[in-house]
């Protein structure tokens, strides 16, 4: 597992000329010499059109994806000599659509990484009731409810809890929103801004939304074809004088709306 | 063709011979849907990430489903150890027949999970067994029951036949009023048969119901 990260210096994850092509076909990259390294406590944004390895990327950080070329250091430590469990287990995962277990209860879905750790059961408990509370859930009520019985905000809100319950130094996130209603969305969004404020996780999120990127983003990484082609604080990301910037920068513009 | 009134006093007086044979042919059944369904489901879990042994051991399935029972047990009794005349026979013929609808559902219930709930489990650090046993078995025990209901119901009726090689069962009554030209050995055979595969339908069909989970 993850140590604590005050122990570590330096960057939490890091890339170094990192290459990934499916099945290993030579001329087939999804990523292409991809350099970046994340800072303890930094909210990474990867941002990018639909195919532009933005998922890839994020799949090399806890090893469900090993890089064709390349090293991805986690801690230090390239990822292919990580025991994918303990490296995962160290790492939360947040996607679309939740993926909660349907046969598990809230309880046990936020319960899982601790229930495979063998942790006390009390402490679990404990833990989970937290991890509830933290993401604006009340215990009592919807500790014994199965996911289907909760709306698509509610299950995001449970995923969120999941992936926090062993207290992860990272917190990986693949469009955790999209699949949300507007008003949902943007609540949550600004609750999860908040949250990754207080609780100092590194995190890297995958969007394509740019308005969300600029919300929730200490730092943009803008990908296309696989390929880095900005990489800046949110601030000064529309200012970037890059083609696919400005096509991002475009989609903020809704024509016809007032003001 | 309606039962009259001599075919209930017909049973009343045959309902010991009538319960012995019903009694037989349960045990028949269940020993052949244990045996069928200590192969199957294995098989199944096994084949999951398996396309190539999938395809074989499905299509050596679907083979045995082909052959038409009667030939089947005549194809059984030269073959030593498992042929011969009697019981054991026909459990081998039972098993072969009841071995697909498990194995399909099996494979079915655990290759059609979620992908956003597998990729949660893996994520979240879960081993491959603990995937399996914890995630994709109890999703998928709904399905492989169903499997097993339709194998059960398969296996009632196909038992009767069994009688011809001489395992017992109703299908004895059966047999015997068909040489006999006798409607009430026939239906004192089928009717319980009937009514054992509506039960049998009934019971597992409330089973799956509260197995299934979304």
């Amino acid at each position: 597992m993850i140590t604590k990260t005050e122990d570590f210096s330096g960057n939490l994850i890091e890339f170094c000329d990192v290459s990934y092509r499916i099945n290993d076909i030579p001329g087939r990259e999804v990523i292409s010499g991809v350099s970046l390294g994340v800072p303890i406590g930094e909210t990474l944004v990867l941002l990018g059109r639909s195919g532009s390895g933005k998922t890839t990327l994020l799949r090399l950080v806890n090893a469900m994806l090993l890089p064709s070329q390349g090293r991805v250091m986690v801690q230090g430590r390239p990822t292919a000599e990580w025991d994918p469990i303990r490296l995962r287990r160290g790492i939360g995962y947040v996607i679309q659509e939740a993926g909660l277990f349907p046969h598990f209860t809230v309880a046990e879905n936020v319960a899982l990484v601790p229930t495979l750790e063998k942790w006390e059961r009390e402490q679990t408990t404990a833990r989970v009731n937290d991890m509830l509370r933290l993401v604006g859930l009340d215990p009592s009520e919807f500790a014994n409810r199965r996911p289907r019985e909760l709306s698509g905000g509610q299950r995001q809100r449970v995923g969120v809890a999941r992936a926090l319950a062993a207290d992860p130094p990272i917190l990986l996130m693949d469009e955790p929103f999209g699949a949300l209603d507007p008003v949902t969305r943007a609540e949550l969004q600004r609750e999860f801004h908040t949250l990754a404020q207080r609780l100092r996780k590194t995190i890297v999120f995958v969007t394509h939304d740019l308005r969300e990127a600029l919300m929730l983003a200490s730092r943009i990484i803008l990908l296309e074809a696989g390929r880095i082609v900005a990489a800046t604080a949110p601030r000064e990301f529309l200012r970037v004088d890059h083609p696919e910037v400005k096509a991002f920068a475009a989609s903020l513009e809704t024509p016809g709306a007032p003001g | 063709m309606n039962p009259s009134l001599s075919e209930w006093s017909f049973f009343a007086e045959h309902r010991a011979e009538i319960l012995a044979a019903t009694l037989d042919h349960m045990a028949l059944v269940v020993i052949a849907m244990v045996i069928a369904i200590l192969i199957a489901v294995p098989l199944g879990m096994f084949i999951v990430h398996r396309p190539a042994l999938r395809a074989v051991s499905i299509g050596i399935a679907n083979i045995f489903q082909t052959i038409p029972s009667l030939a089947l047990f005549g194809f059984l009794i030269p073959i030593p150890f498992i042929g011969g005349i009697g019981k054991r026979t026909a459990i081998v013929a039972l098993v072969l027949y009841a071995i697909l609808p498990i194995l399909r559902n099996t494979y079915v219930g655990l290759s059609g999970i979620d992908p956003a709930v597998l990729e949660a489990a893996e994520a979240m650090g879960m081993t491959p067994s603990q995937i399996l046993y914890r995630v994709r078995l109890p999703l998928a025990l709904a399905v492989i029951l169903a499997g097993i209901r339709t194998a059960t119901i398969i296996t009632i009726g196909i038992a009767t036949i069994a009688a011809a090689i001489g395992a017992g069962g109703l299908g004895t009554f059966i047999f015997r009023g068909v040489a006999l030209v006798s409607d009430s050995l026939i239906l004192a055979g089928a009717i319980p048969a009937a009514l054992l595969a509506l039960i049998a339908d009934f019971l597992l069909g409330l089973l799956e119901l509260r197995l299934r989970v979304v």
